[in-house]
């Protein structure tokens, strides 16, 4: 063992003058510990990561099915079918799904945003029951996407629960209406829309509350306590102070939630009872499951997981060119 | 560190309490009652669902049970779904399990070898995992499922197991880099002065020192594995794996499709599938926070 450990560097070591033991980063690596340390985990990385996506790259240029993906090569065929294909044999306009998912993505920032930057300055300030207040309000985070939707789609029942108590509360006009069935005339008009967008609401906002808790705690307290000492009102130290620096944190926040947004599939699925098309709700991810795993199309799934990826991977680099680099000298 | 600025912390909350804010507490305490009766309230609505019987939640599908009735736990405890829910439970802790154990030691291991592994080829490494990032494994589920049935793990728990571990490879080598070199140099020094090698410095010395860093990444996969859905769905569901082999949210979903009439099994259903998940969650919360905060600074 430390027959190896001398064998080093032995230049070096005389040079500085200190025993080769001393410097162990300059030890030579065996090839073993190397191998032992890198390979399994780059083994199942590369295997399970890298080679579904180049196969799926691959598959995108077939019409196959399950059990034969690469058979009937089409070229690009899937990609045209894509972005012009219409409702034959009941399948959605690709850009409806596009189209809701930009939808979802920038109400995600504008509705979670500002509750939760409200509720994270709320639970900052000393209170009492403060610890077990931010504890409940990340419950939503830790129920899993398919409980949240089977819990609100017994919620929104046709005279389920919300239903009754719209009533009691005097909403009775409203207490009708078919929240998980009434899409109006699509897009921004659709009740179903709205409905999802608060439950997805619901659900994701104690992240948004996390992330900003965290970045409070980052802020130090002489700069409000100094702004306290000048005479600004809280009101003027959150403005001018707090949310300022809370910027990274929210900027970080406001990637995430986009990049979750175009992978949305779960809660959508299970709100919709698998069924999106029906309601107008499709995403590209639910799209892209519709009609690889229900309709076995593989190849033409593969493709629209391709142009989700793309479109996601535009997103993120503007967003990180425009937004994030802001934070970058900051930071570091 | 975090006992000095604590020390330096608790004075000046008193005075700040003391000095000004005072005159809002009331509406705080308000904005933080609604907030807490939104977000607990549905969750509290199902537990309490399941007590009820199913006339009873017909006929107000809003109010408190009246009786309490125990038989729709008591049919999934130890009834007809007896079978079906222990199987599930069994399944997705198996699961879980197995895949925070795949992704703390994977992640650890090439996490030491990155940050401490004199040798050329550790940052092109690093890049490597870090670009897994891009790829969401939302992009990758039709070839994974083709891929997982090609080598007969359809059904089989390893075929939800080996790729969750893959797709949280990137994370978790992301965050616990720097962690592991912050380490300082000297303690590795002195561990090789005493004879230790690399590999027994990793395991006896870096793993405990390691160990926040590990817990938060394996927390953060914990959930990830116990809430996931697509790919259980596809490599069980569609895979054709019997109900007692699925993992509890998929199971959930079929549950509620199959027996969609009575509308407070599933309740009850759901509501024992949640509670594994909210005392994990109670009990590991500090990690929780730490986790996310730190995979956003990181």
């Amino acid at each position: 063992m430390s027959t190896n450990v001398e064998v080093g560097e032995p230049r070096a070591d005389t040079a500085r003058g200190s025993s080769p033991a001393l410097r162990p980063s300059k030890r030579k690596v065996r090839w073993f510990e190397v191998a032992g340390f890198t390979v399994p985990a780059l083994v199942v990385y590369v295997a399970f990561v890298f080679v579904p996506i180049g196969f799926g790259v691959v598959m995108s240029l077939h019409d196959g099915s399950r059990i034969a993906p690469l058979n009937n090569f089409v070229g690009l065929d899937n990609f045209i079918n894509i972005f012009t294909g219409g409702r034959m044999f009941g399948q959605p306009f690709f850009w409806d799904a596009v189209r809701n998912n930009f939808l979802i993505a920038i109400l995600s920032l504008l509705l979670q945003g500002p509750i939760a930057i409200g509720i994270a300055l709320l639970l900052n300030r000393k209170m009492k029951f403060r610890g077990i207040v931010r504890m409940l309000i990340f419950v939503p985070w830790i129920v899993s996407e398919v409980i949240t939707g089977v819990m609100f789609q017994m919620l929104l029942m046709p005279n389920g629960a919300i239903a009754v108590w719209l009533e009691r509360i005097g909403l009775g006009s409203i207490a009708g209406t078919q929240w998980l069935a009434d899409i109006g005339t699509g897009g921004l008009t659709s009740v179903t829309f709205w409905t999802v967008m608060a439950v997805l609401t619901w659900k994701y906002i104690g992240m948004a509350i996390i992330l900003f808790l965290a970045g409070l705690s980052g802020i130090p307290d002489e700069l409000t306590e100094a702004a306290q000492i000048d005479g600004a009102s809280w009101w003027q130290i959150q403005r001018k102070i707090t949310l300022p620096l809370l910027g990274p944190t929210v900027r970080i926040w406001a990637f995430l939630s986009i990049i979750g947004s175009f992978q949305l599939f779960d809660m959508i699925w299970i709100l919709t009872r698998a069924n999106p098309t029906i309601v107008g709700m499709d995403t590209m991810a639910t799209y892209m499951v519709q009609v690889g795993m229900s309709r076995d199309r593989v190849g033409y799934g593969s493709a629209i997981a391709v142009v989700l990826f793309v479109i996601t991977l535009i997103v993120a680099l503007t967003y990180q060119r425009f937004i994030l680099n802001r934070d970058i000298g900051k930071e570091s | 560190m975090a006992t000095a600025t604590m020390g330096t912390r608790v004075p000046t909350q008193e005075i700040r309490q003391k000095k000004v804010w005072s005159w809002s507490q009331p509406w705080v305490y308000l904005v933080a009652l609604v907030a807490v009766g939104v977000a607990v309230g549905p969750v509290l609505w199902v537990v309490l669902g399941g007590a009820r019987t199913n006339p009873q939640f017909l006929t107000d599908p809003a109010g408190l049970p009246n009786p309490w009735n125990w038989g729709n736990y008591a049919d999934i405890l130890g009834g007809q779904f007896a079978q079906r829910f222990w199987g599930q439970l069994w399944t997705s802790s198996l699961i879980a399990i197995a895949t925070t154990a795949g992704v703390v030691i994977l992640g650890t291991s090439v996490a030491y070898a990155i940050a401490r592994f004199p040798m050329r080829g550790t940052g092109a490494l690093f890049s490597v995992f870090a670009a897994g990032l891009m790829f969401p494994a939302t992009v990758g589920i039709l070839p994974t499922w083709i891929i997982i049935n090609e080598i007969g793990l359809v059904g089989n728990p390893l075929g939800v197991i080996i790729p969750q571990v893959a797709f949280a490879l990137p994370t978790t080598v992301v965050i616990l880099t720097p962690f592991v070199k912050a380490i300082p140099n000297e303690i590795e020094e002195a561990a090789s002065i005493d004879g230790a090698t690399r590999t027994s410095f990793f395991f006896r010395i870096l793993l405990p020192l390691a160990r926040p860093g590990m817990v938060t990444v394996g927390v953060l996969a914990f959930v990830g594995s116990w809430n996931s859905y697509m790919l259980p769905l596809f490599v069980l569901g569609a895979g054709g794996a019997p109900a007692h082999q699925h993992t509890l949210p998929l199971g959930v979903q079929m549950f509620t499709t199959q027996f969609s009439a009575s509308m407070t099994s599933i309740m009850a259903f759901s509501s024992l599938a949640l509670i594994p998940a909210l005392v994990f969650f109670f009990t590991m919360q500090k990690y929780i926070v730490n986790g996310l905060a730190g995979a956003v600074k990181g």
